[in-house]
Protein backbone atom coordinates (compact mmCIF):
# COMPACT_ATOMS: atom_id res chain seq x y z
CA UNK A 1 0.00 0.00 0.00
CA UNK A 2 0.94 3.35 -0.50
CA UNK A 3 2.47 5.89 2.00
CA UNK A 4 -0.03 8.50 1.85
CA UNK A 5 -0.45 11.43 0.02
CA UNK A 6 0.06 15.35 1.11
CA UNK A 7 -2.84 17.36 0.58
CA UNK A 8 -3.44 20.98 0.16
CA UNK A 9 -6.48 22.98 -0.69
CA UNK A 10 -5.89 26.57 -1.52
CA UNK A 11 -8.01 29.69 -2.14
CA UNK A 12 -7.01 32.95 -2.77
CA UNK A 13 -7.79 33.92 0.11
CA UNK A 14 -6.53 31.18 2.22
CA UNK A 15 -5.15 28.26 3.00
CA UNK A 16 -7.87 25.91 3.55
CA UNK A 17 -6.42 22.24 4.10
CA UNK A 18 -2.92 20.85 4.47
CA UNK A 19 -2.81 17.60 5.68
CA UNK A 20 -1.59 14.14 5.45
CA UNK A 21 -4.17 11.47 3.82
CA UNK A 22 -4.53 8.31 2.28
CA UNK A 23 -6.74 9.29 -0.56
CA UNK A 24 -8.10 12.93 -1.87
CA UNK A 25 -10.68 12.52 -4.59
CA UNK A 26 -10.73 15.84 -6.99
CA UNK A 27 -13.56 16.97 -9.34
CA UNK A 28 -11.69 16.31 -12.77
CA UNK A 29 -12.52 18.74 -15.60
CA UNK A 30 -12.78 14.86 -17.44
CA UNK A 31 -14.63 13.21 -14.52
CA UNK A 32 -13.54 12.13 -10.75
CA UNK A 33 -10.33 10.95 -9.98
CA UNK A 34 -8.80 9.26 -6.99
CA UNK A 35 -5.12 9.93 -5.86
CA UNK A 36 -3.22 7.94 -4.19
CA UNK A 37 0.65 8.27 -2.76
CA UNK A 38 3.17 8.55 -5.54
CA UNK A 39 1.04 9.11 -8.35
CA UNK A 40 2.37 10.32 -11.45
CA UNK A 41 2.66 13.49 -11.85
CA UNK A 42 -0.64 15.12 -13.76
CA UNK A 43 -1.99 18.85 -13.99
CA UNK A 44 -5.91 18.89 -14.46
CA UNK A 45 -8.24 21.81 -14.80
CA UNK A 46 -11.24 21.35 -11.52
CA UNK A 47 -14.98 21.83 -12.62
CA UNK A 48 -17.01 22.55 -9.15
CA UNK A 49 -17.38 19.86 -7.24
CA UNK A 50 -16.60 18.30 -4.10
CA UNK A 51 -13.27 16.86 -2.80
CA UNK A 52 -13.08 13.97 -0.92
CA UNK A 53 -10.16 13.54 1.74
CA UNK A 54 -9.75 10.56 3.21
CA UNK A 55 -7.52 10.16 6.45
CA UNK A 56 -5.17 7.41 7.93
CA UNK A 57 -8.33 5.96 9.77
CA UNK A 58 -10.61 6.26 7.04
CA UNK A 59 -12.53 9.10 7.57
CA UNK A 60 -13.91 11.25 4.79
CA UNK A 61 -13.89 14.67 4.78
CA UNK A 62 -15.56 16.23 2.25
CA UNK A 63 -14.98 20.21 0.55
CA UNK A 64 -16.75 22.32 -1.92
CA UNK A 65 -14.44 23.84 -4.68
CA UNK A 66 -15.47 25.88 -7.14
CA UNK A 67 -12.93 25.84 -10.63
CA UNK A 68 -9.61 26.25 -10.34
CA UNK A 69 -7.15 23.16 -10.80
CA UNK A 70 -5.30 20.53 -9.26
CA UNK A 71 -1.50 19.91 -9.54
CA UNK A 72 -0.48 16.42 -8.38
CA UNK A 73 3.54 15.89 -7.95
CA UNK A 74 5.88 14.11 -6.17
CA UNK A 75 4.63 16.37 -3.16
CA UNK A 76 1.57 15.36 -2.84
CA UNK A 77 -2.01 17.19 -4.25
CA UNK A 78 -1.95 20.71 -4.75
CA UNK A 79 -5.90 21.66 -5.05
CA UNK A 80 -5.97 26.01 -6.32
CA UNK A 81 -10.01 26.49 -6.22
CA UNK A 82 -11.02 30.13 -6.52
CA UNK A 83 -13.39 28.89 -3.78
CA UNK A 84 -12.93 26.08 -1.39
CA UNK A 85 -14.83 25.31 1.92
CA UNK A 86 -15.97 22.71 3.54
CA UNK A 87 -19.02 20.60 2.32
CA UNK A 88 -21.13 21.35 5.34
CA UNK A 89 -21.01 25.13 5.04
CA UNK A 90 -21.99 24.79 1.35
CA UNK A 91 -25.87 23.62 1.28
CA UNK A 92 -28.62 22.71 -1.27
CA UNK A 93 -29.86 26.29 -1.03
CA UNK A 94 -26.89 27.81 -2.24
CA UNK A 95 -26.26 25.01 -4.88
CA UNK A 96 -29.85 25.82 -6.41
CA UNK A 97 -28.96 29.94 -6.13
CA UNK A 98 -26.64 29.50 -8.30
CA UNK A 99 -28.77 26.97 -10.93
CA UNK A 100 -31.17 30.10 -10.80
CA UNK A 101 -28.47 32.53 -11.59
CA UNK A 102 -27.17 30.23 -14.30
CA UNK A 103 -30.65 29.63 -15.99
CA UNK A 104 -30.77 33.74 -15.80
CA UNK A 105 -27.11 33.75 -17.64
CA UNK A 106 -28.44 31.29 -19.90
CA UNK A 107 -31.28 33.45 -21.01
CA UNK A 108 -29.32 36.53 -21.14
CA UNK A 109 -26.98 35.00 -23.54
CA UNK A 110 -27.02 36.03 -26.86
CA UNK A 111 -24.36 34.51 -28.93
CA UNK A 112 -24.18 31.02 -29.90
CA UNK A 113 -20.76 30.36 -27.36
CA UNK A 114 -22.08 32.58 -24.97
CA UNK A 115 -25.33 30.22 -24.92
CA UNK A 116 -23.38 27.35 -24.63
CA UNK A 117 -20.93 28.39 -22.00
CA UNK A 118 -23.94 29.32 -19.72
CA UNK A 119 -25.76 26.08 -20.90
CA UNK A 120 -22.27 24.08 -19.49
CA UNK A 121 -22.37 25.56 -16.32
CA UNK A 122 -26.06 25.44 -15.77
CA UNK A 123 -25.42 21.16 -15.82
CA UNK A 124 -22.67 21.40 -13.90
CA UNK A 125 -24.56 22.70 -11.22
CA UNK A 126 -27.39 20.63 -11.80
CA UNK A 127 -25.23 17.71 -11.56
CA UNK A 128 -23.62 19.09 -8.29
CA UNK A 129 -26.68 19.42 -6.91
CA UNK A 130 -27.84 15.36 -7.39
CA UNK A 131 -24.40 14.66 -6.19
CA UNK A 132 -25.01 16.43 -3.01
CA UNK A 133 -28.00 14.86 -2.56
CA UNK A 134 -26.64 11.65 -2.83
CA UNK A 135 -22.93 11.95 -1.59
CA UNK A 136 -24.36 12.81 2.12
CA UNK A 137 -25.44 9.22 2.15
CA UNK A 138 -22.74 7.74 0.90
CA UNK A 139 -19.71 9.12 2.44
CA UNK A 140 -20.69 7.98 6.13
CA UNK B 1 3.51 87.37 22.09
CA UNK B 2 0.50 85.93 22.42
CA UNK B 3 -1.49 86.21 25.17
CA UNK B 4 -1.22 83.60 28.69
CA UNK B 5 -5.08 82.85 27.20
CA UNK B 6 -4.36 82.33 23.82
CA UNK B 7 -1.21 79.96 24.89
CA UNK B 8 -3.29 77.89 26.86
CA UNK B 9 -6.20 77.66 24.29
CA UNK B 10 -3.10 76.40 21.67
CA UNK B 11 -2.10 73.72 23.97
CA UNK B 12 -5.16 72.52 24.68
CA UNK B 13 -6.06 72.01 21.07
CA UNK B 14 -2.76 70.55 19.99
CA UNK B 15 -3.20 68.33 22.67
CA UNK B 16 -6.95 67.02 21.00
CA UNK B 17 -5.18 67.02 17.78
CA UNK B 18 -2.67 64.23 19.32
CA UNK B 19 -5.25 62.56 20.50
CA UNK B 20 -7.34 61.70 17.30
CA UNK B 21 -3.66 61.40 15.77
CA UNK B 22 -2.95 58.71 18.40
CA UNK B 23 -6.35 57.42 17.55
CA UNK B 24 -5.84 56.50 14.05
CA UNK B 25 -2.76 55.06 15.17
CA UNK B 26 -3.86 52.52 16.96
CA UNK B 27 -6.70 52.04 14.65
CA UNK B 28 -4.58 51.47 11.33
CA UNK B 29 -2.35 49.45 13.50
CA UNK B 30 -5.04 47.11 14.22
CA UNK B 31 -6.33 46.90 10.13
CA UNK B 32 -3.07 46.95 9.19
CA UNK B 33 -2.68 43.31 11.56
CA UNK B 34 -5.85 42.07 9.62
CA UNK B 35 -4.95 43.20 5.99
CA UNK B 36 -1.41 41.54 6.94
CA UNK B 37 -2.62 38.59 7.39
CA UNK B 38 -4.83 38.79 4.64
CA UNK B 39 -2.36 39.32 2.34
CA UNK B 40 -0.24 36.53 3.87
CA UNK B 41 -3.03 34.04 3.32
CA UNK B 42 -3.00 35.41 -0.34
CA UNK B 43 0.44 34.35 -1.05
CA UNK B 44 0.42 30.68 -1.48
CA UNK B 45 -2.77 30.58 -3.71
CA UNK B 46 -0.63 33.00 -6.18
CA UNK B 47 2.73 31.87 -5.73
CA UNK B 48 1.80 28.35 -6.76
CA UNK B 49 -0.23 29.80 -9.78
CA UNK B 50 2.80 31.83 -11.06
CA UNK B 51 4.97 28.86 -10.94
CA UNK B 52 2.83 26.53 -12.63
CA UNK B 53 1.69 28.97 -15.22
CA UNK B 54 6.09 30.03 -15.77
CA UNK B 55 6.40 26.25 -16.51
CA UNK B 56 3.57 26.03 -18.97
CA UNK B 57 4.33 29.18 -20.56
CA UNK B 58 7.98 28.10 -20.78
CA UNK B 59 6.74 25.28 -22.78
CA UNK B 60 5.36 28.01 -25.37
CA UNK B 61 9.14 30.08 -25.68
CA UNK B 62 9.27 31.10 -29.12
CA UNK B 63 6.64 29.05 -30.34
CA UNK B 64 3.32 29.95 -32.46
CA UNK B 65 -0.07 29.83 -31.30
CA UNK B 66 0.24 30.96 -27.81
CA UNK B 67 -2.66 32.50 -26.38
CA UNK B 68 -3.01 36.34 -26.87
CA UNK B 69 -3.01 36.53 -23.10
CA UNK B 70 0.40 35.79 -22.89
CA UNK B 71 2.11 36.37 -26.51
CA UNK B 72 0.36 39.95 -26.71
CA UNK B 73 -0.99 41.31 -29.51
CA UNK B 74 1.94 41.80 -31.69
CA UNK B 75 2.36 45.56 -30.59
CA UNK B 76 2.63 48.02 -27.92
CA UNK B 77 0.65 51.25 -29.15
CA UNK B 78 -1.83 51.18 -26.31
CA UNK B 79 -0.67 50.89 -22.99
CA UNK B 80 -3.42 50.80 -20.18
CA UNK B 81 -2.06 51.94 -16.66
CA UNK B 82 -4.19 50.11 -13.96
CA UNK B 83 -3.21 52.35 -10.78
CA UNK B 84 -4.42 51.32 -7.59
CA UNK B 85 -4.11 53.55 -4.52
CA UNK B 86 -6.61 54.20 -1.34
CA UNK B 87 -9.78 55.50 -1.12
CA UNK B 88 -8.90 58.03 2.16
CA UNK B 89 -5.66 59.88 2.77
CA UNK B 90 -3.66 60.57 6.21
CA UNK B 91 -1.07 58.01 5.24
CA UNK B 92 1.68 59.70 4.67
CA UNK B 93 3.74 59.50 0.98
CA UNK B 94 1.14 56.78 -0.15
CA UNK B 95 -0.98 57.80 -2.60
CA UNK B 96 1.60 60.07 -4.13
CA UNK B 97 4.32 57.93 -4.34
CA UNK B 98 1.90 55.01 -6.34
CA UNK B 99 0.47 58.12 -8.27
CA UNK B 100 4.20 59.48 -8.95
CA UNK B 101 5.25 56.34 -10.41
CA UNK B 102 2.42 55.94 -12.64
CA UNK B 103 2.74 59.71 -13.71
CA UNK B 104 6.70 59.16 -14.49
CA UNK B 105 5.53 56.20 -16.36
CA UNK B 106 2.58 57.97 -18.26
CA UNK B 107 4.83 60.62 -19.48
CA UNK B 108 7.42 58.47 -20.62
CA UNK B 109 4.94 56.43 -22.75
CA UNK B 110 3.43 59.64 -24.47
CA UNK B 111 6.79 60.92 -25.32
CA UNK B 112 7.40 57.81 -27.04
CA UNK B 113 4.88 58.47 -29.05
CA UNK B 114 2.03 55.43 -27.24
CA UNK B 115 -1.32 56.15 -26.55
CA UNK B 116 -1.81 55.79 -22.80
CA UNK B 117 -5.10 55.03 -21.08
CA UNK B 118 -5.59 55.39 -16.81
CA UNK B 119 -8.20 53.22 -15.21
CA UNK B 120 -7.83 54.21 -11.59
CA UNK B 121 -8.62 51.87 -8.52
CA UNK B 122 -9.23 54.09 -5.53
CA UNK B 123 -9.98 57.49 -5.21
CA UNK B 124 -7.51 59.24 -4.76
CA UNK B 125 -5.00 57.87 -7.21
CA UNK B 126 -8.09 59.35 -9.27
CA UNK B 127 -7.19 62.50 -7.99
CA UNK B 128 -3.78 62.64 -8.08
CA UNK B 129 -3.99 61.71 -11.75
CA UNK B 130 -6.74 63.71 -12.88
CA UNK B 131 -4.30 66.51 -12.42
CA UNK B 132 -2.15 66.21 -15.93
CA UNK B 133 -3.89 63.45 -17.21
CA UNK B 134 -7.33 64.43 -17.38
CA UNK B 135 -8.25 63.40 -21.40
CA UNK B 136 -5.87 60.21 -20.26
CA UNK B 137 -8.69 58.91 -17.51
CA UNK B 138 -11.04 56.19 -18.62
CA UNK B 139 -12.85 55.35 -15.29
CA UNK B 140 -12.09 55.00 -11.53
CA UNK B 141 -13.46 52.01 -9.52
CA UNK B 142 -14.24 52.87 -6.28
CA UNK B 143 -13.39 50.50 -3.46
CA UNK B 144 -15.23 52.88 -0.60
CA UNK B 145 -17.95 50.34 -0.08
CA UNK B 146 -16.06 47.38 -0.49
CA UNK B 147 -15.07 46.73 3.80
CA UNK B 148 -12.83 43.83 3.12
CA UNK B 149 -11.12 43.02 -0.13
CA UNK B 150 -12.23 39.32 -1.50
CA UNK B 151 -11.66 37.81 -4.53
CA UNK B 152 -14.76 38.72 -5.94
CA UNK B 153 -13.76 42.56 -6.09
CA UNK B 154 -10.31 41.32 -8.24
CA UNK B 155 -12.60 39.20 -10.58
CA UNK B 156 -14.51 42.24 -11.38
CA UNK B 157 -11.71 44.18 -12.30
CA UNK B 158 -9.91 41.24 -13.78
CA UNK B 159 -12.86 40.97 -16.23
CA UNK B 160 -13.11 44.01 -17.21
CA UNK B 161 -10.07 44.17 -17.95
CA UNK B 162 -10.68 41.20 -19.94
CA UNK B 163 -13.39 42.24 -21.93
CA UNK B 164 -11.03 45.01 -22.84
CA UNK B 165 -8.16 43.27 -23.81
CA UNK B 166 -10.48 40.94 -26.01
CA UNK B 167 -12.25 43.96 -27.82
CA UNK B 168 -8.60 45.38 -28.44
CA UNK B 169 -8.99 48.18 -26.43
CA UNK B 170 -5.54 48.12 -25.24
CA UNK B 171 -1.84 45.72 -26.07
CA UNK B 172 -0.26 46.30 -22.77
CA UNK B 173 -1.29 46.44 -19.45
CA UNK B 174 0.51 47.34 -16.07
CA UNK B 175 -0.59 47.63 -12.67
CA UNK B 176 0.70 49.54 -10.09
CA UNK B 177 0.60 49.56 -6.59
CA UNK B 178 2.58 49.71 -3.24
CA UNK B 179 4.55 46.59 -2.36
CA UNK B 180 4.04 45.48 1.69
CA UNK B 181 7.96 45.34 2.70
CA UNK B 182 7.31 46.40 6.35
CA UNK B 183 5.41 49.10 8.45
CA UNK B 184 8.17 51.94 7.47
CA UNK B 185 9.07 51.14 3.69
CA UNK B 186 6.17 50.43 1.12
CA UNK B 187 7.70 50.28 -2.36
CA UNK B 188 5.74 51.34 -5.32
CA UNK B 189 5.52 48.74 -7.76
CA UNK B 190 4.71 48.79 -11.37
CA UNK B 191 3.82 44.98 -12.87
CA UNK B 192 2.96 43.98 -16.01
CA UNK B 193 0.04 41.70 -16.37
CA UNK B 194 -1.67 41.51 -19.84
CA UNK B 195 0.86 39.86 -21.96
CA UNK B 196 1.64 37.96 -18.96
CA UNK B 197 5.43 37.75 -17.50
CA UNK B 198 6.93 35.11 -15.53
CA UNK B 199 10.59 35.95 -13.89
CA UNK B 200 12.95 33.85 -15.58
CA UNK B 201 14.21 30.56 -14.11
CA UNK B 202 10.71 30.36 -11.92
CA UNK B 203 9.23 27.35 -13.99
CA UNK B 204 11.57 24.51 -14.26
CA UNK B 205 12.05 23.10 -17.82
CA UNK B 206 11.74 19.81 -16.49
CA UNK B 207 8.01 20.85 -15.38
CA UNK B 208 6.15 20.53 -18.23
CA UNK B 209 7.50 17.55 -19.76
CA UNK B 210 7.06 15.78 -17.06
CA UNK B 211 3.16 16.44 -16.33
CA UNK B 212 0.60 14.69 -17.84
CA UNK B 213 -2.08 17.52 -18.37
CA UNK B 214 -6.11 16.57 -18.31
CA UNK B 215 -7.01 18.23 -20.78
CA UNK B 216 -4.30 19.40 -22.51
CA UNK B 217 -1.80 21.68 -22.24
CA UNK B 218 -3.70 24.41 -24.20
CA UNK B 219 -6.95 24.26 -22.91
CA UNK B 220 -5.03 24.95 -18.88
CA UNK B 221 -2.93 27.30 -20.48
CA UNK B 222 -6.33 29.35 -22.17
CA UNK B 223 -8.17 28.27 -18.81
CA UNK B 224 -5.23 29.79 -16.29
CA UNK B 225 -4.36 32.52 -17.88
CA UNK B 226 -7.72 34.86 -17.73
CA UNK B 227 -7.91 33.36 -14.02
CA UNK B 228 -4.13 34.75 -12.93
CA UNK B 229 -4.76 38.10 -13.72
CA UNK B 230 -7.66 38.04 -11.33
CA UNK B 231 -5.47 36.58 -8.93
CA UNK B 232 -2.50 39.00 -9.37
CA UNK B 233 -5.14 41.90 -9.27
CA UNK B 234 -6.02 40.61 -5.55
CA UNK B 235 -2.68 39.81 -4.77
CA UNK B 236 -1.85 43.23 -5.17
CA UNK B 237 -5.22 45.01 -3.96
CA UNK B 238 -4.14 43.09 -0.41
CA UNK B 239 -0.77 44.14 -0.66
CA UNK B 240 -1.81 47.85 -1.11
CA UNK B 241 -4.25 47.51 1.42
CA UNK B 242 -1.83 46.49 4.20
CA UNK B 243 0.96 48.82 2.61
CA UNK B 244 -1.84 51.59 3.05
CA UNK B 245 -2.39 51.23 6.83
CA UNK B 246 1.28 50.80 7.33
CA UNK B 247 1.40 53.94 6.10
CA UNK B 248 -1.00 55.47 7.50
CA UNK B 249 0.50 54.33 10.94
CA UNK B 250 3.92 55.66 10.68
CA UNK B 251 2.25 58.80 9.58
CA UNK B 252 0.31 58.75 12.67
CA UNK B 253 3.09 58.09 14.54
CA UNK B 254 4.92 60.42 13.21
CA UNK B 255 2.18 63.26 13.90
CA UNK B 256 1.73 62.29 17.11
CA UNK B 257 5.41 62.96 18.08
CA UNK B 258 5.33 66.04 16.48
CA UNK B 259 2.18 66.99 18.17
CA UNK B 260 4.12 65.98 21.49
CA UNK B 261 6.93 68.25 21.14
CA UNK B 262 5.21 71.31 20.41
CA UNK B 263 2.95 70.73 23.46
CA UNK B 264 6.47 70.80 25.57
CA UNK B 265 7.62 73.47 23.48
CA UNK B 266 4.23 75.60 23.91
CA UNK B 267 3.79 74.84 27.56
CA UNK B 268 7.76 75.78 28.42
CA UNK B 269 6.79 79.48 26.61
CA UNK B 270 3.86 79.20 28.90
CA UNK B 271 5.35 78.96 32.39
CA UNK B 272 7.65 81.57 31.09
CA UNK B 273 5.03 83.86 30.49
CA UNK B 274 3.54 83.11 33.87
CA UNK B 275 6.63 83.58 35.83
CA UNK B 276 7.52 86.71 34.28
CA UNK B 277 4.00 88.24 34.93
CA UNK B 278 4.35 87.24 38.06
CA UNK B 279 8.22 88.85 38.12
CA UNK B 280 6.49 92.01 37.04
CA UNK B 281 3.42 91.98 39.25
CA UNK B 282 6.10 91.90 42.33
CA UNK B 283 8.21 94.24 40.80
CA UNK B 284 5.14 96.47 40.84
CA UNK B 285 4.54 96.07 44.47
CA UNK B 286 7.25 96.27 45.87
CA UNK B 287 8.13 99.87 43.80
CA UNK B 288 4.92 100.78 44.76
CA UNK B 289 5.69 100.13 48.13
CA UNK B 290 9.32 101.74 47.92
CA UNK B 291 7.24 104.86 47.04
CA UNK B 292 5.42 105.25 50.12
Amino acid sequence: MADGVKVEIVSPEALVLSAEARSVTVPGAEGYMTVLGEHAPVMTVLRPGFVTVTDGAGTATRYFVAGGFADISDDGVAILAEEARPADAFGRAEIEARISAGQAALDAASTPEEKMAAQTALDTWKNLLLEAGTAGATAH
Amino acid sequence: MPSLKDLKNRIASVKSTQKITKAMQMVAAAKLRRAQNAAEAARPYAERMEGVLAGLASAYQGREGAPALLAGTGKSDTHLLVVATGERGLAGGFNSSIARLARETAARLISEGKTVKILSVGKKGADILKRSFEKNMLDTISLREVRQIGYGTAQEIGEKLLAMYAAGEFDVATLFYAEFKSVVSQVPTAQQLIPAQFKAGEGEAGLARNYEYEPDEDAILTDLLPRNVSVQIFRALLENNASFFGAQMSAMDNATRNAGEMIDKLTLSYNRQRQAQITKELIEIISGAEAL
